[in-house]
């Protein structure tokens, strides 16, 4: 459902509550926010001024006629920076709603809970009255009315709702997969829930005020260009003011209209009128990536990470490892080992074991199997396998306990199997060696089989800077193997919990940003220590907690695609800042010709884009900067595309076409407006 | 090519050269590795140091050289307002010049505190050879102090997270014993043997062939012109200046004054590279000022070699040029470098009246002083620069989608506040006080008739001119302008004054800050600042920063002149 919603930029519905913002907007207390459009308020309220003194009979300003549409203008400039951030904020909230939708006033069992002892009275109350700790019920087929962790039972669930994917998953109480969340229904079984989250606390709920604007706080980045922007604008005051009393000792009156359309065409209103717009979409992009973040600041730090930490399974290969490969011992047929292999493998439910019986590609009816006894694996004998009625004990397992099985019946180790074990391990793969009655008969190679098309994505993040991590609990030779086949710089072998840590730790003391993503509670502290952690919406309470994002569709590569929406963000602000700055250069030489030609004719010479009059000059350059802003709309909500070139190509590219584009541009916006203006002025 | 050209390519080509291993050299002073120098100059050093009771090897933080800073400048200022105030009295007065007045001693006292050197006073007549020699001495220190908090923000761009960056006074000593000490005395030699006097002896007198009696201004002057080159000072020991005769003998002097006004402010951008190890840093930062210092500088040969336009417009042709207000030994050319490197550098000293600069060479001038940081002043040019620097990070570290950072310092929100601060603090000092000056005139025509020579578009651009002098800590003048009354001696003493230190602090406050913070080491995410790409974007960043904001203004002035001419 999340994956459905349009990307087109301007829909009716958005667009007319964006139209009614954009008027709200002018409020006096929510324009003081930018600096730089607070400056056009004020413009446009002393124009107003000037217009109505005309009206009222005085003679030296200009037409009436050409003072209101200059005020006009400056309304305009303003609405269009309004919409800009209205219409951002809409298409945020339309995304978060849809999501919120789905756990509206769901009916929830509580459970009510008297003294100490949760009895079985099962009242149902709509889900908005739930509380935090309050404990509910949930059923095959109900719709689950909270956030909340299982505490007790087992359930498999349909996500669709939230991740968009079909198959069902299976949530727990204990481990880390005891999560659930509102809007997601249970296919079978019932399960009890603790809620974690009070009603209107939970992280969608704070994106949604994220992106509302109420509680959206600039982030550092954004500050530090804000107060640039606002030193441009004090520039431009200096330089606008002084231009009275210059104007005065040349004996050139300059009308206030000149004086603030100057002032306006000079200030940085493009990027001023688009910055939070471009916060905001950040935060929406993520969100249509289908990733909570829990604050602007996490979308920006994002783009700035330098390591990256991954775990191999689900990231780097897919799922488990999968048998390749089958070995049998001199002396032993081919056939009879693969019988013997898939026996041994029958009640094996491991996906180890289903791909040994996939790799075999026997029919299963044909094994008769009744009578038999099944042993387990365990952790002691690391070894697991099959009693037939007949007698016949098949082992596999490591090679070392199946040595110690054979051995201690008085059978040695078939020094091929043995190099057959030694070749298979140093490939990476991890040998399973099979025993039929305390001999051994061979040995199965397991690989892990590295998901298609990671290489070129590690690629990508390296060329990004970014240096990929793999984290694994395989041994250092297993993981050095893996490491090189997938391309990930550096790995993590023979992990625990707090490897991880420490590994962050490190990495941070040598200045360097750390993202990783987890999903575990022991994973909680490493997700709170990392710049970014991403915690996977399966995750418990705790790791959601520790993190800084929530991705709804437990997608471990999710952080590349994170990694791009922060840099995106930087870029599109760093790009359109260099073209409102280098517009300023056309609209010098619109408007200062202009203020001097009536009392100085020579400098006509200045006038070199050839503008009709000294008023068409100055509207067509207020037209176009007030222009400039919707055009400027789809890419400030897109964002400016990322290419992973390099640091210096990137901004040789982007200097190109934002910079050098923003010095001819308005040129050619100018004159064309001014071809259009110069018929009436 | 004419010889006039090759004169100049010649004293280009000589300046880097000579540059890059002064450069090298600074920057083993700055690192505190031995020199040649040491063992002629370390007794000097030691005899300062014990005098004062003060420990080189102390390091302070940044707060703490500021401090150093501000209390020797202040120091300074009291010594200096006392000599200037009654050298008429004190000894060395063999001509027996008087005392200044209060706001005359003010405005000359800051003059040369801030290594501006704006004189509205001629030094023949107004002031004793002890005034010259207290001048003098500011013009060791006034630059040495700039050089030292150069070192220090060179040191706070180490690759290393620290607050302690060596010692002020350290920086302070050495840069006048092992860089400007040893570099005036050759210079001055030079001079001496080429006829600049260097003498206490007052005037000398002797009957010319008319028969008329002349008294001819002397005094110790060579050793003053050799330091006031190479500071980047630019006060004069005669009125005149560098077109003295006698403080500026021949084409030679021209090429050794001239080579040592970029000298300095040259190897303290190779120095740069030398203390970091990043020399092609070093070499982005000289290509960003070249570019900048050669497009003023080819069109002001070109316009000043293709003569007046007023003059050619009645049908006189003028072979060498405009020669008004130009020394003919020296001739358009050299006098047009001359004029690009004193106002670029602001040193600020002149061999040629710049009043007489065509319009737009007037105005290429002015832009130097504007923009102050094509090589600009020794060691402040660099800080001014290195504003420049952190907001062009900024805009295109966010460009390439990281948070900025600069030589492994993440540039946050309070160093842009000084640095957003600090770039628009010059074009408030020059255009407030040009606005003030315009509107006083306007509006009481009568009352200020005597400030403005020539009226129109020509008196605005002096105006304009004195004060982006003052606020670029240049020294020289346009002249044409009454400047010796309390208005322009008071305001242009504040411009200068806060010019000078506000643009000295900010930079050693951000580089202060930035030390302290984590170091981030490179990944190819990050930004390179040692690119041409990076260099085209400080580069813009001057442009729409630093000389656009003067267009207006710009456009009253020199370019309204300029067309008015054709």
């Amino acid at each position: 459902m999340v994956k459905q919603s349009s990307n087109k930029i301007f829909q009716g519905g958005l667009v007319n509550e964006a139209l009614k913002q954009s008027f709200i907007k002018l409020h006096p207390k929510t324009m003081f926010r930018n600096p730089v459009m607070f400056c056009v308020w004020v413009g446009t309220l002393v124009m107003a001024a000037v217009s109505i003194w005309i009206a009222a009979g005085e003679k030296n300003q200009g037409s009436l006629a050409y003072n209101t549409i200059v005020t006009a203008i400056l309304l305009v400039t303003l609405l269009f920076a309004n919409f800009a951030e209205a219409i951002a904020e809409a298409r945020g909230k339309a995304q978060a709603d849809s999501l919120r939708k789905t756990r509206e006033e769901t009916p929830a069992k509580w459970i009510q809970a008297v003294g100490e002892i949760y009895t079985n009275e099962i009242k149902i109350v709509p889900s908005s009255q739930l509380k935090k700790g309050d404990v509910f019920l949930c059923e095959a087929g109900d719709v689950i009315p909270m956030d909340g962790e299982i505490i007790q039972g087992i359930a498999t669930i349909d996500e669709s709702a939230i991740t968009g994917e079909s198959a069902p998953v299976i949530r727990e109480s204990g481990g880390d997969k005891s999560s659930v969340t509102g809007g997601t229904k249970v296919l079978s079984d019932s399960i009890q829930v603790r809620v974690t989250t009070e009603p209107g606390e939970s992280f969608l709920d704070k994106m949604i005020a994220l992106v509302e604007g109420a509680s959206r706080q600039k982030t550092p980045n954004e500050i530090a260009l804000t107060i640039l922007l606002a030193g441009f604008t004090l520039v431009f005051i200096i330089v606008c003011v002084t231009l009275k009393p210059f104007g005065d000792y040349a004996n050139t009156p300059i009308t206030i209209a000149a004086f603030i359309s100057l002032f306006v065409c000079l200030i940085p209103t493009t990027i001023g009128g688009l910055l939070s717009a471009i916060g905001i979409a950040g935060m929406d992009r993520a969100l249509r990536a289908n990733v909570i973040t829990k604050s602007g600041k996490a979308v920006e730090t994002a783009g700035d990470i330098d390591v990256l930490l991954l775990d191999k399974t689900g990231t780097i290969t897919i799922g488990n490892r999968k048998a390749t490969k089958f070995y049998p011992a001199n002396g032993v047929e081919e056939k009879a080992f693969v019988e013997a292999c898939v026996l041994s493998s029958l009640a094996d439910d491991t996906p180890e074991g289903k791909s040994i019986i996939e790799l075999a590609n026997l029919d299963k009816k044909t094994f008769d199997i009744a009578g038999a006894s099944f042993i387990e694996f365990t952790a002691e004998t690391r070894s697991s396998g099959i009693n037939l009625p007949n007698g016949t004990r098949i082992r596999k397992g490591a090679a070392d306990s199946i040595r110690n099985i054979a051995a201690r019946a008085g059978n040695n180790f078939p020094t091929e199997t043995a190099s057959h074990v030694q070749a298979i391990s140093s490939n990476g793969g991890t040998p399973l060696v099979v025993c039929q009655n305390e001999k051994v008969i061979g040995v199965i190679e397991l690989q892990d089989i590295i998901k298609p098309g990671i290489q070129e994505r590690f690629e990508r993040l390296r060329k990004m800077g970014v240096k990929t991590v793999m984290v694994t609990g395989d041994n250092p030779l297993t993981a050095k193997f893996i490491a090189g086949k997938a391309g990930v710089d550096d790995f993590i072998a023979e992990a625990k919990p707090e490897d991880k840590m420490n590994y962050i730790k490190a990495e941070q003391q040598g200045g360097k940003l750390v993202a990783m993503m987890g999903d575990g509670t022991n994973d909680a502290p490493a997700l709170a220590q990392a710049d970014v952690g991403v915690a996977m919406n399966s995750g418990t309470a705790a790791a959601k907690e520790a993190g800084n994002m929530v991705d709804l569709d437990n997608d471990p590569t999710k952080l590349i695609e994170i990694v791009e929406i922060g840099k995106q963000l930087l870029m599109t602000r760093g790009t359109l800042t260099t073209f409102s700055t280098a517009n300023d250069v056309a609209k010098y030489f619109a408007i200062v010709p202009a203020l001097f030609i009536a009392s100085i004719p020579a400098l006509q010479g200045m006038n070199i884009m050839k503008l009709h009059s000294p008023e068409s000059a100055i509207l067509s350059a207020v037209i176009f900067n007030a222009i400039i802003i919707p055009a400027l709309i789809p890419l400030a909500l897109r964002g400016v595309a990322y290419k992973p070139i390099g640091a210096s190509a990137l901004l040789r590219r982007n200097l190109l076409i934002y910079g050098l584009g923003g010095v001819i541009v308005p040129f050619i916006g100018i004159k064309l407006t001014d071809m259009l203006v110069g018929i009436w002025f | 090519m004419n010889t006039e050209i090759i004169g100049i390519i010649i004293m280009f080509l000589a300046t880097v050269a000579l540059a890059i291993p002064l450069g090298s050299y600074i920057g083993k002073v700055y690192n505190g590795n031995s020199t040649w120098a040491d063992p002629i100059f370390n007794p000097l050093d030691k005899i300062f140091f014990k005098f004062t009771g003060i420990n080189p090897s102390n390091e302070m933080n940044w707060k703490q050289h500021l401090a150093a800073l501000l209390t020797i400048n202040l120091l300074w200022f009291l010594f200096s307002m006392f000599i200037l105030m009654n050298m008429g009295w004190l000894p060395l007065n063999p001509d027996g010049n008087p005392s200044m007045g209060a706001d005359l001693a003010f405005n000359t006292t800051i003059s040369f505190v801030s290594n501006t050197n704006l004189q509205h006073y001629s030094g023949e007549s107004g002031v004793s050879y002890l005034g010259q020699m207290v001048l003098m001495l500011f013009q060791f220190i006034s630059a040495a102090a700039g050089m030292a908090v150069c070192a220090v923000v060179f040191m706070a761009m180490k690759e290393k997270t620290t607050e302690k960056l060596g010692n002020f006074y350290n920086f302070f000593i050495k840069s006048c014993t092992r860089v400007l000490l040893p570099l005036s005395i050759v210079v001055a030699t030079i001079l001496l043997f080429n006829g600049t006097p260097m003498t206490f002896k007052g005037k000398q007198q002797f009957v010319s062939l008319q028969g008329d009696t002349v008294n001819v201004s002397r005094g110790p002057a060579a050793a003053m012109v050799a330091i006031k080159q190479l500071g980047t000072n630019g006060g004069g020991f005669f009125g005149t200046n560098s077109a003295h005769p006698l403080e500026n003998p021949n084409y030679f002097t021209n090429m050794v004054e001239n080579v040592s006004i970029i000298l300095i402010p040259i190897a303290m951008v190779f120095a740069l590279g030398f203390i970091l190890k990043r020399k092609r840093f070093a070499w982005m930062v000289f290509g960003v000022m070249t570019i900048g210092f050669l497009l003023l500088l080819i069109p002001t040969i070109h316009n000043e070699a293709s003569g007046n336009h007023a003059i050619s417009k009645i049908g006189i042709t003028q072979p060498l040029g405009s020669m008004e207000g130009k020394e003919v030994r020296l001739g358009s050319a050299a006098s047009s470098f001359w004029a690009i490197t004193t106002t670029c550098t602001s040193n600020g000293s002149v061999n040629a009246m710049h009043d007489s600069l065509t319009p737009l060479s007037g105005m290429f001038a002015m832009l130097g002083m504007m923009v102050n940081s094509f090589y600009g002043g020794v060691g402040v040019g660099f800080l001014n620069f290195y504003i420049f620097i952190i907001i062009a990070v900024f805009i295109s570290g966010l460009m390439v989608g990281r948070t900025p950072e600069f030589l492994g310092k993440k540039i946050e929100a309070k160093e842009m506040k000084i640095a957003a601060i600090i770039a628009l603090l010059h074009p408030l000092l020059i255009l407030s006080a040009t606005a003030l000056s315009s509107w006083l005139y306007a509006h009481h025509p009568t009352a200020y008739a005597g400030w403005l020579n020539n009226p129109g578009n020509h008196g605005f651009s002096e105006m304009l001119y004195e004060y982006t002098s003052s606020s670029a800590n240049n020294g020289s003048g346009f002249e044409g302008l009454g400047d010796n009354t309390p208005f322009w001696n008071i305001s242009c003493g504040i411009v200068m004054l806060l010019s000078r230190f506000l643009p000295i602090i900010g930079p050693l406050a951000i580089a202060g800050i930035l030390a302290k913070k984590k170091f981030v080491p490179p990944s190819a995410g990050t930004l390179q600042t040692d690119t041409g790409t990076f260099g085209i974007m400080v580069f813009a960043v001057i442009l729409i920063i630093a000389a656009l904001s003067f267009f207006p203004a710009l456009a009253l002035g020199p370019i309204a002149e300029y067309f008015g001419m054709r």
